[in-house]
C-alpha cells in the first residue's frame, strides 16, 4: 500500500480499488457489501430511523479520540437518542491528495473498533480523493439506520414536573479538541468524552417508561440542546447552575479564556426529560454505566406556556438562556 | 488557599450576604427615600453583576448603573472602521484580542473581512503577535491595541518583546482608554446623582488604592475597589450603602489581596519607559484630554499610526444609544434597538457585541423571564 | 473591563511560568511580578501575571463576610 493518498486513489481505478479493498472492508469486514452499489438490508416491518452526518474536525486526532470514532459514534448517537436501535452505517469520506494512509488506517480501524463495540454494521462507503488544498486532510460522513423496537419509543408527553438529566460533565469534548490543537498554549488533561450511548440509552428506554424525549447536546452545548427542546415543544424548562455537573479543569480553561461550559460541544452525553417518579430510577441506571457515571438531574420542567429555558444561579435568581450565538473567541474583556 | 478563594462563590455565603446588602439599602430606602444609586465602572463588573444574578437579586433595592468600562464599548466609531480599514491592505497580518472580531463597522465587522479572506487572527495574548511577526518576515503584522490599564502595560510588553528580538515588521495600533479622566468627565459633566463608585479590581492591580484619592478629596464621592466573585460583588455594594447611609465619603479597598495601596510599581515603569498619555475619542462622549496612552515617539517605529496611512469617512448617525448606555445616563433596554433590531447574532452597537457591554449583558442575563 | 484568573505557579522560570487553573495549565508571562515564587496564587491577565494573591488578605474577606453573616443571623434569631 502506498504511503500517501494520491488524487488517483479517488479515480475509481486499482488504487481506488486497493483503498477500498486494503484499508475499508480490512477494517469493516462485509466484503459482500462492497461488491453491490447499494446494500441490501432485511427488515421485518416496522419502522427505521435514518440519520446522517458530516465529520470535519481539526485535529483529526484528540485525546479520548479521533474522526474516526467520532464518525460513529456521533451518527450512533443521533439514532439513539431518537430512540431505536442503531443498525447499519454508510460512511463517504473526503480525502485530500497527500493524505498518510498510516493515519487512514488508523481512523478506519478506530471506525471498525466503535462498530464493532456498539454492534452497528458499517454496509456502504464511498471515497472521493481531491487536490492537495482543496480539503484540509480528511472529511467523513456517515448515515445511520435504526430500528425502532415495537412499542417502545419516547413518549413527548411532557408534563409539568418532569426532569431534566444530563448523562455526565459538560464541556469536555469542547475543551479535549480547543487544547489539543496547541495554538491557545493551554495544556490540560481533559480526554473528550467521545462515546456511544446506545446500550445505555437503550436500557433506560426499555425499563422505564417514563422517558418523554432524549437528545444528544453536540455543536452548541447543553443550553442549546434545551433551548432547542424549550421552543419546539413550548416548554418552560428551569436548570440549575449547581447541579450541572462541569469538570474543574473545564471549568478552569473556561475561566481563562471567558468561555462558558454550557456552550461547549460534547460527543458522549445525552439530556433525558423524564416522568418525576421516575427520575431517581433513571438517574441510578446512568450511573452505572461508565459514560454515565457522573449523570445528575439538573431541572424540571417548570410551566408549558412559553417555550424558553432559565438558568437558576446560585443565588437563586433567575435568568434566560438563549442558543449559543456565534462562534466563540477567547476574550480579555 | 484554593479553599479560601472557593469561599468567594459559596451559596451559604453569598445568599446570607445578599439579604443583609438589602436590609442595609431599606435602611438606606428609610432614611432618604429613595433606593442608592452606584455605578460599576468596569465592564466585567457588568458581566459579573448579571452573570451571578446579584443585579438581578437587587433590582427593586439598589440601582446599579453600568459605567464606561469595557474597552471594545466605548471605542469610538470612527477608531473601529480604522481598524478594519486598516485589515484591508495588502501583505498583512493583523493580531487582535477576540473581543474585536465581531465587533460592527460601519460598513462590516473583523470577522466579515476574515471571511473576505483577509489574514486577521485571534490571540489570547498579545506577546504572542511577535512570533507571528518573527514567522512571516516578509509580512506587516499589525496588532490591535485596545484596552484599559490591565492591557495597555501588555501592548508595551509586546513592543519590548519586538525591541528585545530585532523584529520590524510589527507595529501596534494603540486605541486604549484610562479610567481616572472618564471618571472625571462623568463626575463634572452631572455624574452627581450617584452615591459611589464600585470600582475596577484588576486596573486597580495596576494603579493602586491610591490612585483614586481624587474622588474623595475633589469630588466627595466614594469608591469601593471590588473584585469580581459573588461575595466580593456583594461586599462591594454593601460597604458602599454603610458609607452612603452613614454619609461618609471614603475610599475602601475591598479588594486587598491583589491590590497594594500603590499599585504595581514594575508595571508603572513599564508606562514610564514606552508610553505617554493622548487624547481619546470615546464614543457617545467625544475627545477627553490625556484620556489614553499611546507609544512615546522614540518607539514610532512600532507605532502603526505612524506606519501606515488610514483615512475612513466620518461614521453616520444611527438610532444606536451606545453612547448613552456606556455614561450611564439610559439602561439598555431604553434604546429604541435593544433586543429588537440589535441582538448578540446581530449586533449594531458594540455594547451588545462585547460580553461585558452592558448591554449583551442585559440581554444574557437581565431579560424578565416572567 | 479586564478578565482575570486566579492560578497557581507550579513551576518559574525566569521571565515565565506555568500556572495550573483548576487542573489545566498554562505558560505566562512573569515580568511585571518579578518577586513571584513556586507556590503562590498569581492572576492573570492576557498571558501576563499582573499580582501576586495575598493569602492572609484573602482569609480577612472570607472572615469579613462570615461576620457580617452571623451578625444577620443572629439578629433574625432575636
Amino acid at each position: 500500500m502506498e504511503k500517501f493518498i494520491s488524487l488517483a486513489h479517488g479515480d475509481g481505478g486499482e488504487l481506488s480499488h486497493r483503498l477500498i479493498r486494503n484499508i475499508f472492508i480490512e477494517a469493516f469486514g462485509d466484503s459482500k457489501a462492497a461488491m453491490f452499489d447499494a446494500a441490501e438490508i432485511a427488515l421485518a416491518g416496522g419502522q427505521i430511523a435514518v440519520t446522517t452526518d458530516s465529520f470535519v474536525i481539526k485535529p483529526i486526532f484528540f485525546p479520548g479520540g479521533s474522526i474516526g470514532k467520532l464518525a460513529v459514534a456521533g451518527t450512533v448517537n443521533d439514532l439513539a437518542v431518537s430512540g431505536s436501535i442503531p443498525a447499519y452505517l454508510t460512511c463517504g469520506f473526503i480525502i485530500e491528495e497527500g493524505f498518510a494512509v498510516s493515519d487512514l488506517k488508523i481512523i478506519v480501524s478506530d471506525m471498525a473498533k466503535e462498530a464493532k463495540e456498539t454492534g452497528v454494521s458499517i454496509i456502504a462507503g464511498d471515497t472521493k480523493v481531491v487536490e492537495r488544498g482543496s480539503a484540509d486532510g480528511i472529511y467523513i460522513n456517515t448515515t445511520g439506520i435504526g430500528i425502532f423496537k415495537q412499542g417502545i419509543s419516547c413518549s413527548l408527553e411532557f408534563k409539568e414536573g418532569d426532569a431534566i438529566i444530563v448523562s455526565g460533565t459538560i464541556g469536555d469534548h469542547g475543551v479535549a479538541v480547543l487544547t489539543a490543537r496547541g495554538d491557545l498554549g493551554i495544556f490540560s488533561p481533559i480526554k473528550s468524552d467521545c462515546a456511544s450511548l446506545n446500550r445505555m440509552l437503550r436500557r433506560v428506554l426499555d425499563l422505564s417508561e417514563g422517558i418523554r424525549i432524549m437528545r444528544d447536546p453536540t455543536r452548541g452545548g447543553l443550553a442549546t440542546t434545551l433551548v432547542e427542546i424549550a421552543e419546539d415543544f413550548n416548554l418552560t424548562m428551569k436548570i440549575n447552575e449547581r447541579s450541572i455537573p462541569v469538570k474543574e479543569e473545564v471549568q478552569g480553561v473556561c475561566d481563562l479564556l471567558g468561555f462558558e461550559p454550557l456552550y461547549l460541544a460534547n460527543e458522549g452525553k445525552a439530556v433525558l426529560i423524564v416522568a418525576e417518579k421516575e427520575k431517581e430510577k433513571i438517574l441510578q441506571m446512568l450511573k452505572e454505566f461508565p459514560e454515565g457515571r457522573d449523570a445528575a438531574i439538573i431541572g424540571s420542567i417548570i410551566g408549558k406556556e412559553k417555550g424558553q429555558l432559565l438558568l437558576e444561579t446560585p443565588l437563586g435568581s433567575k435568568r434566560l438562556l438563549t442558543r449559543l450565538s456565534g462562534t466563540m473567541f477567547p476574550r480579555i474583556c | 488557599m484554593l479553599e479560601i478563594l472557593k469561599q468567594s462563590n459559596n451559596p451559604e455565603i453569598c445568599k446570607p450576604l445578599a439579604e443583609a446588602v438589602k436590609e442595609k439599602a431599606k435602611q438606606f430606602q428609610n432614611k432618604f427615600g429613595r433606593n442608592p444609586v452606584f455605578m460599576e465602572v468596569c465592564g466585567s463588573h457588568t458581566m459579573a453583576l448579571a452573570r451571578s444574578g446579584v443585579k438581578q437579586i437587587l433590582k427593586n433595592d439598589v440601582q446599579l448603573i453600568s459605567g464606561p468600562g469595557c474597552p471594545v464599548c466605548v471605542t469610538d466609531q470612527k477608531s473601529i472602521d480604522e481598524m478594519i480599514a486598516l485589515a484591508e491592505g495588502e501583505n498583512r497580518i493583523i493580531c487582535t484580542f477576540g473581543d474585536m472580531m465581531r465587533v460592527p463597522g460601519s460598513e462590516k465587522s473583523l470577522l466579515d473581512s476574515r471571511i473576505a479572506g483577509k489574514d486577521i487572527r485571534v490571540h489570547y495574548s498579545p506577546v504572542e503577535a511577535v512570533k507571528v511577526a518573527e514567522e512571516n518576515p516578509d509580512k506587516e503584522v499589525i496588532f490591535l491595541g485596545i484596552g484599559f490599564e490591565t492591557t495597555i502595560p501588555i501592548l508595551a510588553l509586546m513592543v519590548g518583546e519586538a525591541e528585545k528580538l530585532g523584529i520590524s515588521n510589527i507595529s501596534i495600533w494603540m486605541t486604549t482608554k484610562l479610567v481616572e479622566p472618564v471618571l472625571r468627565y462623568l463626575l463634572d459633566s452631572g455624574g452627581d446623582h450617584m452615591d459611589g463608585f464600585l470600582l475596577p479590581g484588576h486596573v486597580s492591580i495596576v494603579l493602586g488604592e491610591d490612585s483614586y484619592r481624587y474622588l474623595v478629596e475633589e469630588y466627595h464621592m466614594s469608591g469601593v475597589i471590588t473584585g469580581f466573585e459573588t461575595a466580593e460583588l456583594l461586599s462591594g455594594v454593601y460597604k458602599l450603602i454603610e458609607l452612603a447611609l452613614t454619609e461618609q465619603t471614603a475610599l475602601v479597598n475591598n479588594h486587598p489581596s491583589v491590590v497594594s495601596k500603590t499599585g504595581n510599581l514594575v508595571i508603572q515603569q513599564w508606562f514610564n519607559k514606552y508610553l505617554t498619555t493622548c487624547d481619546e475619542a470615546w464614543r457617545g462622549i467625544g475627545i477627553i484630554p490625556d484620556s489614553g496612552m499611546d507609544l512615546k515617539p522614540e518607539y514610532d517605529r512600532y507605532n502603526a499610526r505612524k506606519k501606515f496611512y488610514i483615512e475612513v469617512n466620518e461614521p453616520r448617525k444611527s438610532k444606536c444609544r451606545c453612547g448613552e448606555v456606556i455614561r450611564g445616563l439610559i439602561s439598555p433596554m431604553e434604546c429604541p434597538l435593544f433586543a429588537k433590531a440589535c441582538y448578540p447574532m446581530n449586533p449594531i452597537g458594540p455594547c451588545m457585541v462585547s460580553t461585558e457591554g452592558s448591554c449583551a449583558a442585559y440581554y444574557q442575563y437581565m431579560r424578565e423571564c416572567f | 473591563m479586564c478578565v482575570g484568573v486566579p492560578a497557581k505557579v507550579v513551576k518559574k522560570n525566569e521571565y515565565s511560568a506555568v500556572v495550573d487553573v483548576m487542573g489545566s495549565q498554562t505558560t505566562v508571562g512573569t515580568i511585571f511580578v518579578p518577586e513571584l515564587e513556586q507556590g503562590d496564587y498569581v492572576i492573570v491577565h492576557a498571558g501576563q501575571a499582573m499580582s501576586i494573591v495575598d493569602e492572609e488578605y484573602a482569609k480577612q474577606s472570607v472572615e469579613e463576610w462570615r461576620k457580617l453573616v452571623n451578625a444577620r443571623n443572629s439578629e433574625t434569631v432575636k
